[in-house]
């Protein structure tokens, strides 16, 4: 294995998301590189099933369903799809991290969030007790909670929306994963709390070298995020470029209808 | 949501401790908590309290209240007031046994049913729905019949016949509290199922099941003490509340007391209950499914 090798390569995935009601093929086939230390951003309205590739990267399926699997995943020399239960949960967490969309419903209400993060590195890196305390007090550090040890002590309701999503992140980022994936980590947030968390993804990113999978539907969110983006629709990567090509030059029709459906403060128009 | 928890989400600030202020919830806690404290204190420290031995016998049968028998004596001139403080030691012991198995029971029925879903919550369900569908007393009536009256089989079986209840009572939350995404985000970073179950499922589902409990615990010392006064109770001499009952009632004009006595009792220990259950439902905002 060389460097060059990717991190993370997908090829011909297929989710059918398999409930009581009906079975849904969210995902038809979706081929994509993440090379280490690269950002991709993928870019689709709701549905287009850019959460349920990133879920099945990891192998979680949406409560109540089974998801069946096809193609491959093959994750830093290790094929993760036929992986045992057990061994994936040594995956999740530890190699690749996720990031979800609702901070404010992402942690348990009941513990603190100092406890929830001491939670992942017993599971992982073999820390406890003080060890583990002052690891947790670090990295709030690190995403930039004041007075971390202080707040290691409250629970997630004494914390805001942006505060709460930095929890997360430092909970993702605590076992120093290879992938982090981002699943609309904006998205609930205030346009001002959007960008500092941007800012921090994109700092802690640089800091440790890790891939990002940043799925959004926002194509301002990819701008200063990404090299790559692949466009998503109806269960398949249809474009598939770098930033600045999209931007300049996007070729798929979709692509376009997206980029136009942005709101821009220079043009007149009936607002969104 | 009340407006005291929006405006706590509001701040980011740590929100300072306010001094509890006494509303009805707490009030009616602190009265049941009381009342609890009463009972429990009695019934450990029963042989002690107890101004005679509950199985002494003497000639002055069915007297009425006097300094020496505070509440009378019965039949066979035995004290009304010791054996109702002795008689709660085997009431209260049969209902608390019972309803912990039934807690118990209904702790591993409900989650698992609940949290694991599919056919297994079918096959727990319809099981214990065949269970539930039986009359309460009929059904206890019946299993204690078969089985013989001692106080292992009462346990037993009234454990048997709460059981159900308590699993409804866990499962309902268990369903909703798994789609939430807290869950979720603990699988992501690897969490085994057991562990996300006892960790981030099982204290989201407390309160309501606190306060079943509660409820429950009500019901069983009534329905305990109604199959002891038909006589599937524990067998005499040891006196037990159900018990005396239906010894009195045959002497119910001559002397009120031995009836209002052990009647009284019962009262108390329902009542205690349900008072301690309204209380925790009022301060741990329990909705009222039920």
């Amino acid at each position: 294995m060389t460097a060059s090798d990717p991190i993370l390569s997908v090829r011909d995935l297929t989710a059918r998301i398999v409930s009581r009601k009906q079975i849904v093929d969210a995902v038809k086939g979706v081929s994509f590189d993440i090379a280490r230390g690269e950002a991709v951003g993928f870019v689709g309205e709701s549905g287009c099933g850019k959460s349920v590739t990133a879920r099945a990267i990891m192998r979680l399926a949406p409560e109540g369903t089974r998801v069946e699997l096809g193609g491959s995943v093959h994750f830093d020399g290790q094929e993760l799809l036929p992986m045992s239960e057990a061994a994936m949960r040594d995956v999740r967490g530890r190699r690749i991290a996720m990031v979800f969309q609702d901070p404010m419903t992402s942690l348990n209400p009941v513990i603190t969030v100092g406890a929830q993060i001491d939670d992942i590195l017993r599971r992982h890196t073999g820390l406890s007790g003080r060890a583990a305390r002052a690891r947790t007090v670090e990295l709030l550090d690190q995403v930039g909670i004041p007075a971390p040890a202080q707040r290691a002590d409250d629970y997630p309701h004494q914390f805001s929306g942006g505060m709460r999503q930095r929890v997360l992140i430092a909970i993702a980022i605590s076992c120093d994963p290879d992938l982090l994936i981002a699943d609309e980590p904006t998205t609930a947030l205030d346009v001002t709390v959007q960008a500092q968390i941007l800012r921090l993804l994109l700092r802690l990113r640089e800091e440790r070298g890790m891939s990002l999978m940043l799925i959004t539907h926002d194509f301002g969110v990819v701008a200063g995020m990404v090299e790559r983006v692949n466009v998503m629709y109806g269960g398949r990567i249809v474009e598939a470029a770098s930033v600045d090509d999209i931007f300049r030059a996007p070729t798929h029709d979709y692509t376009r209808a997206l980029l136009a459906a942005v709101p821009r403060l220079d043009r007149h128009g009936v607002a969104p | 949501m009340s407006d005291a928890a929006i405006f706590s989400l509001a701040g980011a600030e740590p929100a300072p401790r306010r001094r509890l202020r006494p509303t009805a919830g707490r009030l009616l806690l602190g009265l049941g908590l009381v009342m609890l404290t009463i009972l429990v204190l009695i019934t450990l420290l029963a042989p002690l309290v107890a101004p005679f031995d509950p199985s002494a016998t003497s000639p002055q049968s069915l007297e009425g209240s006097s300094s020496q028998h505070w509440l009378g004596t019965d039949a066979i001139g035995r004290d009304v007031l010791s054996r109702i403080i002795v008689g709660g030691r085997t009431t209260l012991f049969i209902t608390f046994t019972a309803v912990s198995l039934a807690l118990l029971a209904g702790l591993v029925l409900g989650l698992l049913s609940g949290y694991v879903g599919g056919w297994v919550d079918e096959v727990i369900m319809r099981i214990l729905d065949v269970i539930f569908a039986f009359p309460v007393f009929l059904l206890a009536i019946a299993v204690v019949a078969a089985l013989g009256p001692t106080v292992p089989n009462l346990i037993l079986t009234i454990a048997i016949v709460y059981t159900p209840a308590m699993s409804r009572v866990v499962r309902g939350p268990v369903l909703s509290v798994k789609k939430w995404d807290h869950v979720e985000a603990a699988r992501s970073i690897g969490m085994s199922e057991w562990r996300i179950v006892t960790r981030h499922v099982l204290p989201m589902v407390v309160s309501p099941i606190v306060v079943a409990t509660s409820l429950t615990l009500a019901q069983t010392i009534f329905t305990v003490t109604a199959l002891s006064f038909l006589g599937l109770g524990p067998p005499p001499p040891d006196p037990n509340w159900g018990g005396m009952l239906a010894d009195a009632r045959q002497f119910m004009e001559l002397a009120p007391l031995t009836v209002v006595g052990p009647a009284a009792a019962i009262v108390f220990a329902t009542l205690t209950f349900i008072v301690l259950a309204n209380g925790l439902r009022e301060v741990l905002d329990v909705g009222s499914e039920r």
